[in-house]
């Protein structure tokens, strides 16, 4: 029997225990929560931390533990919690968990047992991760891409206790994304409801989907080169450690390879870029659609320029590894590949445009949001063309030229869009409204604001500003302007930092006293939100699944009233729209 | 061009080439439950293979270092592999019984299967203490894991790869527990077919790993040349 078919048969278990109902719960949309409050928890530490760094570099001294040390730790937590354990969680396991079977027509994962054991995974891994605060000799400061030998070698912050407690956390943390991305994919590919064709998907679940493919084929390059480090550091292999002199003192390791570390991690590395973005790519599509009712344009493009950039960003990952050292030939491979997969992402960037061109576009706060990633995301591709070459690299590699490219590419324009996305679908998780000139606040500070943090960079790394120091006095060839600078910067990240307290408490106060929203306040076709109930209750739907029609992009459809088609109304329905708004001029134009 | 954009905004109607449903609204429509988990399963194993993969490209990279001793040389302890091929055919016949175990099953004859399936737990538990057998000669011989680059992956290849084994042992227990409660056949033959399944991955994935280890250095540096590794 088809899963649509017997999802309709079978009787549904509702928990009934407070425990088993919120806690212990196998309820998508509940582990979907549990996922992105414990995301945002973690993603308040690293902004914490960011900002500790901005006092130490813009005011030097200001902060009386803020040594070396700290300051590489610092920078380790801050980049490790956000790449990982913020933006992967919460676009997968937050989002991912909440609209794939909602907007697939599923009544849950497929899969909610391991769903659930996915989440205190991630938990455990988040607590094991946090905990190395409190470890003898701190967390790691080795630099969130962890290269060995320094990461393991003594003199590092964190080389007793701080990089196992890191690698091990991040071995739970693979096998949390792989409990929670067999569950995402299957779920995709066998428990679509009625009529639910893979190009009927919205691109929000093929964002998702095809991240999680490559979560599923990239995390494992990070899980061997953490068990391998771990076995150089526990148990005296020499996998990485090279033969090496470490305070005077002959090290036991010999004829390890650094550079086999460095390609594993990248391996994983690059593809997690993407793992990131195809997923905010799909949100923003369908933010940006739903809020310029318009329909997508080149809905297919814009599938296949997923897949190409998923499959794509597998053959790139040495571009991060130009000042490694390698064969010229390879260089000239890798930066051929990096320049190839700007073409599918351009491709999403003209027709988001033309998208939004001759749309009704209406400025709501998750929209203010859409149109702030496009931007974002512009300015940060444009500089990733100049790092993909390797002779521009090299001498801009580890400058806050990169430091900012990468900021806008991959930390400002995803968060963008989990920003869009949460307000976007708040509604329909807590059925009631945002407060909007809270939101509208929070997106002007955010936006105005990270732009005048990461913009100068880019300025800071011509002028040759190294990354990765902790104190900039007396350098002959840094200028006192760029200290200036440093000191604006700061001011203006610790604004950020402290307005996303605004977000938060809109968040805190609307779940409980914001008005209702109704079922569907946007007016969007796409399936999440033709409901029966809202917040959606457990099984999503009635007795019977969805049956679909259509796309998830009938927007303006030419010669019906209603600017919006939902998913779920066939074609005899909307000819009966399409006479009724007929009925509906006329009456009009008799008036 | 202002014409093609707009019939492309305003192409709303259901009849463009991708809101047709050429069969149906049934088109979308998953599959069964036992479908649904085999597809799982197989998700699981291409994540299985990219991790061992991985594994075997270091592999690879690493033997091309200088400090590399081969574990197949004649004074070392890969010069005989009798105990190996043993292992394998452990291996070989724990699989050969699980399948005879899954068709039986499919044909519902409850004796044949319970035969099959408890034979395939035995020999595979006779597998893995074969492979413990291994790593006591190992440590017997001095070849520790610590000591080179080649016994660490050996150890750390084999060690996943029964990690892995076992794995499976405690999903073989989980049905062995429920059959001895009596549940029937019908309900079990679904989980026989998927330990089936991985059962004969894993035995594929020992094969690879077995050539791999008892391969020569001369070998491994052709596959480096082959992989641009050298």
């Amino acid at each position: 029997m088809a899963y649509a078919e017997q999802a309709e048969t079978e009787a549904l278990h509702e928990p009934k225990s407070f425990l088993t109902k919120y806690i212990w719960s196998q309820d998508h949309k509940v582990i979907a929560i549990q996922y992105s409050l414990t995301a945002i928890f973690v993603g308040v530490i690293a902004v914490v931390l960011s900002d500790l760094m901005r006092i130490q570099i813009g005011f030097p001294g200001t902060l009386a533990f803020m040594d070396a040390s700290a300051y590489y730790q610092a920078m380790t937590m801050h980049g490790m919690i956000m790449v990982i354990y913020l933006l992967t969680a919460l676009f997968l396991g937050g989002f991912g968990n909440y609209l794939i079977p909602l907007m697939v027509g599923a009544r849950d994962m497929v899969f909610p047992y391991v769903n659930m054991l996915s989440y205190w995974f991630y938990l455990l891994a988040v607590v094991v991760l946090l905990s190395s605060f409190f470890v003898p000799g701190g967390p790691t400061g080795s630099g969130w891409t962890l290269y060995p030998p320094q990461s393991i070698s003594q003199g590092t912050p964190g080389v007793e206790w701080g990089i196992v407690m890191m690698l091990v956390s991040l071995a739970i943390f693979i096998v949390a994304a792989t409990m929670g991305g067999l569950n995402y994919v299957t779920t995709v590919l066998q428990a679509r409801t009625h009529g639910m064709t893979l190009f009927r998907m919205p691109l929000s679940v093929w964002g998702i989907f095809m991240a999680s493919i490559m979560a599923l084929l990239a995390f494992p390059a990070l899980f061997v080169s953490a068990v391998m480090m771990l076995f150089d550091k526990l148990l005296g292999t020499s996998f990485f450690m090279p033969a090496m002199i470490s305070l005077g003192q002959q090290l036991d390791h010999q004829g390890g390879s650094p550079i086999l570390f460095q390609h594993l991690f990248w391996f994983f590395g690059h593809p997690e870029v993407y793992i990131v973005a195809l997923p905010a790519f799909g949100l923003v599509s369908d933010l940006i659609s739903t809020h310029a009712r318009k329909n997508i344009f080149g809905y297919r493009m814009m599938v296949w320029a997923i897949i190409a950039i998923g499959v794509l960003s597998f053959v790139v990952w040495a571009h991060h590894m130009y000042v490694s050292g390698m064969n010229p030939y390879f260089g000239f491979f890798f930066a051929t590949t990096t320049l190839i997969i700007a073409v599918p992402t351009a491709l999403k960037v003209y027709n988001w445009v033309l998208t939004l061109w001759r749309g009704d576009i209406h400025l709501t706060v998750p929209m203010l949001f859409a149109l702030a990633f496009i931007v974002t995301f512009l300015v940060g591709g444009l500089t990733g063309l100049f790092l993909g070459n390797v002779i521009v690299d090299i001498p801009l590699s580890d400058t806050y030229f990169v430091v900012a490219h990468f900021h806008m590419v991959m930390g400002v324009a995803p968060v963008l869009v989990v920003f869009g996305g949460i307000y976007h679908w708040f509604p329909k998780v807590t059925g009631r409204m945002w407060n909007d000139t809270l939101g509208k606040l929070h997106f002007w500070i955010t936006f105005l604001g990270t732009y005048a943090i990461f913009f100068p960079m880019h300025y800071l790394g011509f002028q040759g500003m190294p990354r990765r120091y902790y104190a900039y006095d007396n350098y002959a060839f840094i200028p006192q302007s760029a200290h200036e600078l440093n000191a604006f910067i700061t001011v203006i990240a610790l604004a950020v930092g402290v307005s996303q307290l605004l977000f938060l408490f809109n968040l805190a106060w609307s779940a409980f006293k914001g008005r209702p929203a109704g079922s569907n306040p946007w007016g969007a076709a796409s399936l999440e939100w033709q409901t029966p109930n809202t917040p959606p209750i457990h099984g999503n739907w009635g007795e019977k699944l969805p049956v679909v029609h259509r796309w998830a992009y009938d927007y303006s459809v030419p010669g019906i009233e209603q600017d919006f088609v939902p998913q779920t109304v066939s074609a005899e329905e909307l000819e009966q729209m399409r006479q009724l708004s007929a009925g509906t001029k006329i009456a009009d134009v008799r008036t | 061009m202002s014409r093609l954009l707009l019939r492309n905004a305003d192409g709303a109607d259901p009849g463009g080439s991708w809101n047709r449903d050429p069969q149906g609204i049934q088109a979308g429509e998953g599959a069964d439950r036992n479908q649904i988990a085999r597809t799982g399963l197989r998700l699981f194993l291409a994540v299985v293979s990219s991790l061992f993969f991985l594994f075997l490209l270091a592999f690879i990279a690493r033997s091309q270092m200088t400090d590399w001793l081969p574990l197949t040389e004649p004074m070392a302890p890969l010069a005989n592999l009798r105990q190996l091929w043993l292992n394998s055919a452990f291996l070989v016949v724990s699989c050969v019984a699980l399948q005879w175990s899954r068709m039986a099953a499919r044909r519902a004859r409850l004796g044949a299967a319970v035969i099959g399936f408890a034979l395939a737990g035995v020999f595979a538990i006779a597998f893995l203490a074969g492979q413990l057998l291994v790593w006591q000669q190992f440590v017997a011989w001095g070849y520790f894991l610590a000591s080179n680059p080649a016994n660490s992956f050996f150890y750390l290849l084999t060690g996943l790869h029964a990690l892995h084994l076992l794995g499976g042992l405690i999903a073989w227990g989980i049905i062995v527990a429920k059959y001895l409660q009596r549940v029937p056949l019908p309900q079990l033959s679904a989980s026989v077919e998927l330990c089936a399944i991985y059962w004969h991955y894993l035995l594929g994935l020992w094969f690879v790993l077995f050539a791999l280890l008892a391969s020569t250095p001369q070998t491994y540096e052709a596959i480096a040349r082959f992989c641009g590794l050298r």
